[in-house]
C-alpha cells in the first residue's frame, strides 16, 4: 500500500429536500411513496411546457457555495445537458456547466477526519433537477416521475482525498452541512445522496501536486451510500495495485464502472473514447438572471451555525466534553434538541446526560429520528426541573422518561396520576421509620448484635410504605439515627 | 357580404345590436371551414360542436377564431401536424389560447402547419399540404399556413400563429393578409409546442392591422408559467393606434432593396421591389421620413444560415422528449431505445429529420464553437447592427420575400441565391425579439405581395401604428382571397 499513493475525487449528489416545489415546477418536493403522485405536466414534458426557476432552491444553493468557500456567479445561468433515456422526460436534463459559472466555484472545506483536519478543494458545486425513477422487471419497467425535478446539488471535489475513510469523513461532513444549513435532510435511505466516485494510484515517490504524475482515472457511478463508497474506494484500490502489481495497469483506459453492492465488485460500463457527448448549450426558456450583491450579504447572514460552530460552544460556553459534544452535534435534530432543552433554563451537562443516556439509547433502539417521539424538549426540561428539585428522585426521574416515551405520555401527567414523589420532609420520613421499627423488633436486636447490614432490609421496609417516594438517602440516615438511640 | 369577412369591429357591432347571434356566427364560420377544407386543406380539426359564447363589451366576445395545431389545448386533438402526435389530446390549454377563450372568443378549428412548425412551405402537416386560396398552384408559405389560408377566405377574423423563422410574416404575405408577432415574451409561450424556444414567438394572422392589435391586447401578458415574459399591461396596442406618424422615421437596406443587387432578377421581383418603392414614396406623403441605409452584405447573407444553426440545434433538444413513450403512439421494439427510434423513425417527416441531424451536428463538442458559437455569435452581431439603428429609426421596412407566393411545384420557381437574403431578412426579427409586422402592399399579376415593418424590442405600439398609417392609405385592407386565373 505504501508503495502507491491514492487519489480520490467525489462528485457527490444530494437532493434538496427543504423547498416546498421542485426546482423547475410547481410540484411539490417531497419524498411520497405511491409512485406518481407528486407530478406536474413540466415533470412528465407534456409538448409546451417550461420551466421556471424556484427562487428557494437557488438561494439554498448559494448558501451552500457561501459556506463551501466558492466563489458565486454574477449571472445565473442554466444549461441544457442533452441525452435520451426512458427515465428523462424531456430528453435533456437542466442543469449547470462550468461555464458559464455555476452556483459555486473554486472553493475549499476544511473536515475532521478522526483527530486530524484535512482539506479539500471543491472544483465546483451546480444546481440541477433530479431524473425520475425506474424499476426493472424481468417482462417491463416502472418509472416513478415523483423525482423527476426535484432539486439536486451536484459538489465535485479535485482529487484531493487519499483513501476511504476521508472519503466518508468528507461525505459525512457535507451531510452535516447540508443538514444544518438546512438544505437537505441528506438521507440517503430516501435516494437523497449519491455519489461518484473517482479513483486513480500512483507511485508514491512522485509528486501529487504534478498531475502529470497521476495514475488512470476510474470512475465509479452510482455509489448510493457511505458504506458503499467505502467498500467500493476498496475495492477499487486493491484492483488497481494488483494491475500494477502484474504489470497490466498500463494497458488499462480511462473508464467508467458502475458499483455492484451484491457482488462488492466494479464492474466495467465504458471506456473514455465512448463517452457521450451532451451537447451542452443555454437553457433558452431560463432567461439569464444578475445574483445581487446584497442578496449574497443576506444569505450569508442567514447561514445557522454549523455542527462545528456548535461543537465549539458546547465544549467551551458549556463545558461538555468533547465526546459529549461530538455525540450532540452528530444529527442536527440532537443538537437542535439539546439547544432548546437549555433554552428552559436546564444545566447543559444535565441535559446533555438526559439526551445522550436516555433519549438517544431509545432513538437506537428503536430506529427512531428524534422527530419521531412524544417528549419535547420542554416536556423533558419539565421533568429534569423535578429531579433537580428534588421533588422526584433520579432513579424515579428516569423510569417516568421511558414510560413517557414508551406510551407517549407527557412525563408531569404520570408523575401526578402514578403519584410519583419524594417524601422528603423529616417529619413525614420519621413517622414511617419508627412504624417500622415498631414491627421489626427482631431488626433492631440483630442490628445491635453487628449485622448492620439489616438497615438496608429497613430501608427497603420505609419504600415499600411509601412505595418509594421517601427520600432514600434521608430514610437510611434517619434509621440509623434511630436504631443507634436504642 | 358574410359577417366572417367583416372586421372584428365591425362583426363587436353586428353582435350588439343583435344582427347576428354567436350560433349564427359559429355556424357561418364552420361551414366556411368546410368549403376552405375541401379546396386548401387547411385544417386539422374543425369543431363542429363548439358552444356559442356570450356578447360582452369585449370586442373579441362570442366571436369564432382559429388555433394554429402547435397550440396546447384541452381535450380538443393537438398535433403540431405530426404523425407523433397524431392522437394527442393535452389536458390543458396554452396560456395564449386561455386569455382568448376568457375574453369569450370561440375557437373553430385547428389549423394546418408546417410539422412543428419547421418549414416555410406548408407542404408538410401530416395531413397533407395547404393550397394558397388565391392560386391552388402556389403554396401559403409557412409554417401557419392553414391559419393563413383561413383568415385570407374569410373563415373567421383572424387565427392565432406562431413565428420561428418568419411563420407568420410570410404566410400572411403570400395570402394577401396581416402577420404580426409582438415583441419577444409578450405573449406566454406556454402550451406552445416548442420548435426553438430562443427564436418561437406567438402572435397572429388577421386581415386589418387593428384586428391584430385587438388580438394580441387580448393574447398578451405577464405568465408564471413561462419566465420569458414580461409585464405589459401598460402597453395598449388598440387603444394606442391614432394613425398619426408625422416626424416618424423609418429606413430600408439598400442591399436588399435596389434592384441593381439583383443582375439575375426575374420579372417578379422587379415588380415587386418597383411597388415597394412606391409605397415607401407613400410612407413620405403622410408624413413619415424615409433614408436608405446601407449593411455590408456579407452579413446579411449570414442571416440564414445562422437561423439554421440556431433553431436545428433547439430543435434537436425541445423534440427530444417526443419518444413515444409518456405521449404519443408508442414504438414497437425490445428496449427503449428500440422503442423509442420506432417511434421516431415512423412519426418525423424526412424534413424534420434532416434538421434534426444538422443540429446534433451542429452542437457536437467537435463542431460547436464552429458552427453553434459562431452562429451566436452572428446572432448578436445582427441584432447588435439592429438596435443601432433603432437609435435613429422608429422602424425598419423592407419588402417580404422575392415577390408573391411560389408554386407548389418547386421545379417551377427561378432558383435564385442572388436573393437568399431578401427571402430570410425577417428571421432578425426572431433574433432580436423585434415586434414585427407583414402587411399586404400591392400585387402582381392578380397575386398578393406584401411589406414588412420591425422595430425596437418593446415598441410595439408604434410599429403598428407606422404599419396602420399605411395600411389605412393603401387599398388591401380587409381583403378576401379570390382565385385568380393566369398563365
Amino acid at each position: 500500500m505504501d508503495k502507491y499513493k491514492v487519489l480520490i475525487g467525489l462528485e457527490m449528489h444530494c437532493e434538496i429536500s427543504k423547498t416546498n416545489t421542485k426546482v423547475f415546477s410547481s410540484a411539490e418536493n417531497s419524498y411520497k411513496e405511491i409512485p406518481n403522485t407528486n407530478v406536474r405536466p413540466v415533470d412528465m414534458a407534456f409538448p409546451g411546457t417550461l420551466p421556471v426557476v424556484n427562487k428557494e432552491a437557488i438561494r439554498k444553493s448559494l448558501m451552500a457555495s457561501i459556506i463551501l468557500g466558492c466563489e458565486q456567479p454574477e449571472y445565473m445561468y442554466f444549461e441544457r445537458k442533452n441525452y435520451y433515456y426512458p427515465d428523462l422526460p424531456k430528453g435533456f436534463q437542466i442543469t449547470q456547466e462550468t461555464k458559464p459559472a455555476p452556483v459555486g466555484i473554486y472553493g475549499e472545506l476544511e473536515f475532521e477526519c478522526g483527530k486530524e483536519n484535512k482539506k479539500v478543494r471543491i472544483n465546483n458545486l451546480h444546481l440541477e433537477e433530479d431524473a425520475a425513477s425506474s424499476d426493472h422487471y424481468a417482462s417491463y419497467s416502472t418509472i416513478d416521475y415523483n423525482r423527476a425535478g426535484v432539486p439536486l446539488l451536484e459538489l465535485v471535489t479535485e482529487p484531493d482525498l487519499h483513501n476511504a475513510d476521508e472519503a466518508v469523513a468528507f461525505l459525512e461532513t457535507m451531510r452535516s452541512i447540508y443538514q444544518y444549513a438546512d438544505i437537505s435532510e441528506a438521507d440517503s435511505k430516501k435516494g437523497q445522496i449519491r455519489c461518484d466516485v473517482n479513483v486513480s494510484i500512483m507511485d508514491s515517490d512522485l509528486d501529487e501536486k504534478d498531475s502529470s504524475n497521476w495514475g488512470t482515472k476510474i470512475e465509479i457511478k452510482n455509489v448510493n451510500s457511505f458504506g458503499g463508497v467505502r467498500d467500493a474506494i476498496n475495492y477499487e484500490i486493491e484492483r488497481q495495485i494488483a494491475k500494477k502489481e502484474d504489470g497490466t495497469y498500463d494497458d488499462m483506459e480511462q473508464q467508467t464502472r458502475r458499483w455492484d453492492e451484491e457482488s462488492g465488485k466494479t464492474i466495467y460500463m465504458r471506456s473514455k473514447v465512448d463517452a457521450i457527448d451532451y451537447k451542452y448549450f443555454v437553457e433558452p426558456n431560463i432567461p439569464k438572471f444578475k445574483i445581487a450583491k446584497e442578496w449574497i450579504e443576506e444569505i450569508k447572514k442567514d447561514i445557522p451555525k454549523l455542527a462545528r460552530e456548535r461543537k465549539d460552544i458546547y465544549k467551551n460556553e458549556y463545558g461538555l466534553s468533547d465526546y459529549d459534544a461530538t455525540i450532540l452535534v452528530k444529527e442536527k435534530d440532537i443538537s437542535d434538541y439539546f439547544d432548546q432543552t437549555i433554552e428552559e433554563n436546564i444545566d447543559p451537562k444535565i441535559a446533555s446526560n438526559w439526551i445522550s443516556s436516555i433519549i438517544l439509547g431509545h432513538l437506537n433502539k428503536n430506529y427512531l429520528s428524534v422527530q419521531d417521539i412524544f417528549v419535547t424538549p420542554k416536556m423533558l426540561a419539565q421533568l429534569i426541573e423535578l429531579v433537580e428539585g428534588k421533588k422526584i428522585s433520579s432513579k424515579q426521574g428516569k423510569e417516568v422518561l421511558y414510560k413517557a416515551l414508551m406510551e407517549e405520555k407527557e412525563p408531569t401527567k404520570i408523575v401526578e396520576e402514578e403519584d410519583v414523589r419524594q417524601i422528603g420532609d423529616e417529619d413525614s420520613i420519621k413517622q414511617v421509620v419508627l412504624e417500622v421499627l415498631k414491627e421489626q423488633p427482631q431488626a433492631i436486636v440483630q442490628y445491635q448484635s453487628g449485622r448492620t447490614n439489616i438497615v438496608d432490609f429497613l430501608v427497603g421496609q420505609v419504600m415499600k410504605k411509601t412505595r418509594g417516594k421517601a427520600n432514600p438517602a434521608m430514610t437510611r440516615s434517619m434509621m440509623i439515627e434511630e436504631i443507634e438511640k436504642r | 357580404m358574410a359577417y366572417m369577412e367583416k372586421s372584428i369591429e365591425e362583426i363587436h357591432e353586428a353582435l350588439k345590436n343583435k344582427e347576428v347571434t354567436s350560433k349564427e356566427l359559429i355556424e357561418e364560420s364552420i361551414q366556411k371551414s368546410k368549403e376552405v377544407q375541401k379546396k386548401y386543406n387547411a385544417f386539422v380539426s374543425i369543431l363542429e360542436d363548439v358552444e356559442e359564447a356570450e356578447v360582452t363589451d369585449h370586442l373579441l366576445s362570442a366571436i369564432p377564431y382559429g388555433i394554429k395545431d402547435n397550440y396546447s389545448t384541452k381535450g380538443i386533438l393537438s398535433t403540431g401536424s405530426s404523425n407523433t402526435l397524431k392522437d394527442y389530446i393535452p389536458f390543458f390549454t396554452a396560456t395564449a389560447i386561455e386569455n382568448l377563450n376568457k375574453k369569450g372568443a370561440v375557437a373553430v378549428n385547428k389549423t394546418v402547419m408546417d410539422e412543428f412548425g419547421m418549414g416555410g412551405t406548408g407542404t408538410t402537416g401530416h395531413t397533407g399540404i395547404v393550397k394558397n386560396p388565391w392560386d391552388p398552384s402556389r403554396m401559403c408559405a409557412g409554417s401557419s399556413a392553414g391559419s393563413a389560408c383561413a383568415v385570407a377566405t374569410g373563415v373567421y377574423p383572424y387565427a392565432t400563429g406562431s413565428d420561428t423563422g418568419d411563420s407568420i410574416r410570410k404566410p400572411a404575405a403570400y395570402c394577401g393578409i396581416v402577420g404580426y408577432k409582438p415583441t419577444y415574451g409578450m405573449i406566454s409561450r406556454y402550451g406552445l409546442f416548442p420548435f426553438a424556444s430562443s427564436l418561437d414567438h406567438c402572435g397572429v394572422l388577421t386581415r386589418s392591422v387593428k384586428d391584430a392589435a385587438i388580438v394580441v391586447d387580448a393574447m398578451k401578458g405577464i405568465d408564471k408559467n413561462d419566465m420569458t415574459t414580461w409585464d405589459s399591461k401598460d402597453i395598449h396596442l388598440y387603444d394606442s393606434i391614432t394613425g398619426n406618424v408625422q416626424g416618424k422615421k423609418v429606413c430600408y437596406i439598400k442591399e436588399l432593396c435596389d434592384i441593381k443587387q439583383y443582375p439575375n432578377a426575374s420579372e417578379e421581383l422587379k415588380e415587386h421591389l418597383k411597388n415597394f418603392h412606391q409605397q415607401l414614396d407613400l410612407c413620405k406623403t403622410i408624413g413619415i421620413e424615409v433614408e436608405e441605409i446601407s449593411i455590408d452584405s456579407k452579413l446579411l447573407n449570414a442571416i440564414a444560415s445562422t437561423y439554421v444553426v440556431i433553431s436545428c440545434a433547439e430543435a434537436t433538444s425541445n423534440m427530444s422528449n417526443l419518444t413515444g413513450i409518456i405521449f404519443g403512439p408508442r414504438g414497437e421494439g425490445d428496449n427503449y431505445i428500440d422503442m423509442m427510434k420506432d417511434y421516431r423513425t415512423k412519426g418525423f417527416s424526412p424534413l424534420i429529420k434532416r434538421r434534426f441531424v444538422i443540429g446534433s451536428y451542429v452542437l457536437q463538442a467537435q463542431n460547436k464553437d464552429r458552427y453553434f458559437h459562431n452562429a451566436q455569435r452572428v446572432r448578436r452581431l445582427l441584432v447588435d447592427t439592429w438596435k443601432e439603428l433603432y437609435k435613429t429609426y422608429d422602424a425598419i421596412i423592407l419588402p417580404v420575400g422575392s415577390g408573391p407566393a411560389k408554386y407548389l411545384d418547386g421545379s417551377l420557381d427561378m432558383l435564385n441565391e442572388d436573393t437568399a437574403a431578401l427571402e430570410e431578412h425577417m428571421q432578425v426579427g426572431n433574433f432580436g425579439g423585434f415586434p414585427s409586422i407583414t402587411i399586404p402592399d400591392g400585387f402582381i399579376n392578380g397575386l398578393p405581395v406584401a411589406l414588412n415593418i420591425t422595430g425596437n424590442c418593446y415598441d410595439d405600439e408604434n410599429i403598428l401604428n407606422i404599419a396602420y398609417a399605411l395600411e389605412s392609405n393603401m387599398n388591401y385592407k380587409g381583403q378576401i382571397a379570390k382565385e385568380v386565373n393566369h398563365g
